[in-house]
């Protein structure tokens, strides 16, 4: 089984008057995971659907292996696709539903079996065949999915938010388990996700999606270091907005002159856009800061640090914690680095007292 | 490491404790089910087998013999046609409702159903007699009547009995159809189904249950039904309820009462005939369930 090149070209899809989808390009290399990521609504869905032949793009095409699919009908393509939850046919054991490609297909039922065998031994599950969907915990059925999406050899494979309905640590567990099996059988694989965390521990690449549009695709380490835009800044990971000014092509932050990174914004009041772990603090009874609440998170501690009329987070190791608990005074310190600004958001106390995108507050 | 173990002691004394009591709840259904189904039951039982004061099966054999044995044989096929012809009308219209991008029809549609589900008797056969009777309106209308056309016949019997065996398929298989998961169907397409093999193997197989209660449910309705047969069709289509009446009101022969008795009990074997058949059906079906 080896992986197909996928192309997005120009995708626009609209949903009464909203466009999901606004002239989406994106290509996807042969044997590759990508995953795509955003926030809820921004087209990742739509997207992986058109590849699946859910939906039809109002406009642009999808292309595999150069091959122009995208009016191919959805049971006439060579892709299998495990959904976010509840997709086992229920009436099925789990032998039939991982044999049910097959026996649309007309393959005879001992060989259909056979290979129904040999991917539920492939995910873990050799025992379970005889066994009903609702029988199966969460974990064991998106296991189930999975291999009934592998069950037709497809030369590409569609994660469609397999992960979310399931506890942490089975995610986890399965999370790796899917990439083991996406590089064991080398197949193409797009993963939409809007949990970040996922996208950047298994991709290959990483595509942020905002508003139908590409925000910007890079290998994880490159998006969390160099994010192309404030947007992915923000969305990737936990990002601290803190009032600058800019001066030449450097910017003036608490009391540090840091160079700048990417576009500068016309004017010199800017918002500039810091990890977390890029923020180092010292305990000093003289100084500003003040830490007003810290998360122990086990190898790092997450402090909040009130610092004037704004408020800082910093990731410190978490042996730290200890020492700097709320009501310790601290001196704040930036990591000597580049840093990405934006315009400012206007009242800058203001928006910098909730540095964290939503769905991380703690 | 003792207080897990009173603990344990505890909350297993507190499940005895409910379990023992539990069946307090169920007496006033008990009751109630004893008094309406046991006590006219032993009524049945009781005067079924008892002719001029001494123990006799001559009413079996009266109630399984000419008249009543068309009348039985005419409500049994009445009821499967209605059951079958109205579980699949109303299976498609459900269908149709359910996938239709118009929520305002399918409120619509919904609550007809609710009311017309439960028309019947005399009202329901009035209102037909005023539009489609020898007079009605539109027999009138359309000259239906120089055509041939009778309402008071067999077929015009199951024609006003689907107008209200549809309504119930579609408020009993609506929430099943609801229950197909959209999931389901592009998990199919995506393994290589076409929409047939998609209701073949998913679709239909998880509906079986709901379709065969349905069809249960259509049977005992036009089984029982009686007062709207009686209003339109008086004695012109052998029906076993009309029978029931005529026995009990003495219209045709006099002491016949116990005759009517025997034909309930007919009509109880049958029912349970039906069951003998369904439950097994539903259970193969549902197996997927337990």
């Amino acid at each position: 089984m080896n992986g197909a090149k996928v192309e997005l070209r120009g995708l626009r899809r609209n949903f009464s008057g909203t466009a999901a989808l606004d002239g989406l390009d994106l290509t996807i290399e042969s044997g590759e995971l990508i995953a795509l990521l955003g926030p809820s609504g921004c087209g990742k869905t739509t997207a992986l659907r058109c590849v699946a032949g859910f939906e039809q793009p109002d406009e642009g095409t999808v292309l595999v292996d150069g091959k122009d699919i995208t009016r191919v009908p959805a049971n006439k393509r060579d892709a299998g696709m495990v959904f976010q939850s509840y997709s086992l046919f229920p009436n099925l054991n789990i032998r039939d539903n991982v044999a049910f490609g097959l026996r649309v297909r007309k393959v005879p039922a001992a060989k259909r079996h056979a290979r129904a065998q040999e991917l539920l031994e492939l995910i873990g599950l050799p025992h379970i065949g005889g066994r009903f969907p609702h029988q199966l915990s969460g974990g064991q059925q998106q296991r189930v999915a999975l291999a009934r999406a592998l069950a037709l050899e497809p030369r590409v494979l569609l994660l469609d938010e397999p992960l979310s309905a399931l506890d942490a640590k089975v995610r986890v567990s399965l999370r790796e388990e899917i990439r083991r099996l996406q590089l064991s059988l080398g197949i193409t694989t797009i993963f939409v996700t809007h949990d970040q965390e996922e996208a950047l521990s298994m991709a290959d690449r990483v595509a942020v999606l905002r508003a139908g549009r590409l925000e910007q695709v890079a290998d994880p380490a490159t998006l969390y270091d160099r994010p192309a835009t404030p947007f992915v800044a923000e969305f990737v990971g936990t990002m601290n907005r803190v009032p600058g000014r800019i001066d030449g092509n450097q910017v003036a932050v608490l009391g540090q002159t840091l160079p700048v990174d990417g576009d500068l914004p016309g004017t010199p009041d800017v918002d500039v856009l810091i990890r977390p772990e890029a923020v180092r603090l010292t305990p000093d009874a003289e100084a500003e800061g003040m830490v007003l609440v810290s998360s122990f998170r086990g190898s790092t501690a997450q402090l909040r640090v009130q610092l004037g009329d704004i408020e800082v987070l910093a990731d410190v190791p978490g042996h730290d914690s200890v020492r700097l608990a709320p009501g310790t005074r601290v001196r704040i310190e930036l990591v000597e680095r580049p840093v990405l600004v934006s315009a400012s958001s206007g009242a800058t106390a203001a928006s910098a007292k909730t540095p964290v995108p939503e769905h991380d507050v703690v | 490491m003792s207080a897990p173990s009173a603990v344990r002691t505890a909350s297993a004394s507190g499940g005895r404790r409910t379990k023992s009591k539990s069946w307090l709840a169920t007496v006033p259904l008990l009751a109630f089910v004893a008094l309406i189904f046991g006590v006219p039951l032993v009524i049945i039982l009781g005067g079924t087998f008892k002719r001029d004061g001494a123990f006799s099966a001559a009413n079996i054999t009266e109630s399984v013999q000419g008249a009543y044995l068309t009348a039985m044989i005419g409500s049994v096929k009445l009821s499967a046609l209605v059951a079958v012809v109205g579980a699949l009308l109303g299976t498609f219209l459900a269908q149709a409702v359910v996938t239709s991008r118009f929520r305002l029809l399918r409120e619509a549609v919904l609550t007809a159903s609710g009311v017309l589900s439960n028309f019947g008797g005399i009202p329901l056969a009035f209102a037909w007699i005023a539009t489609l009777g020898n007079s009605g309106v539109i027999t009138k209308a359309l000259g239906l009547d120089s055509a041939g056309w009778s309402l008071y016949n067999f077929w015009g019997l199951a024609l006003v009995y689907l107008y209200f065996s549809i309504p119930l398929m579609v408020v009993v298989v609506v929430p099943a159809l609801d229950g197909l998961r959209q999931q389901w169907r592009e998990a199919a397409q995506n393994n290589g189904a076409n929409t047939w093999q998609y209701w073949r193997h998913v679709g239909i197989p998880v509906l079986t249950p709901t379709l065969l209660g349905g069809v249960v449910l259509l049977f005992g309705g036009a089984f029982a039904a009686y007062a709207t047969a009686a209003a339109m069709v008086g004695g012109t289509v052998p029906l076993v309820t009309l029978q029931i009446a005529n026995a009990l009101s003495g219209n045709v022969l006099i002491g016949h009462e116990n005759v009517a008795l025997a034909l309930s009990l007919d009509m109880i074997i049958i029912a349970g005939l039906v069951m003998a058949v369904y439950l097994p059906l539903q259970r193969r079906s549902a197996r997927w369930l337990r």
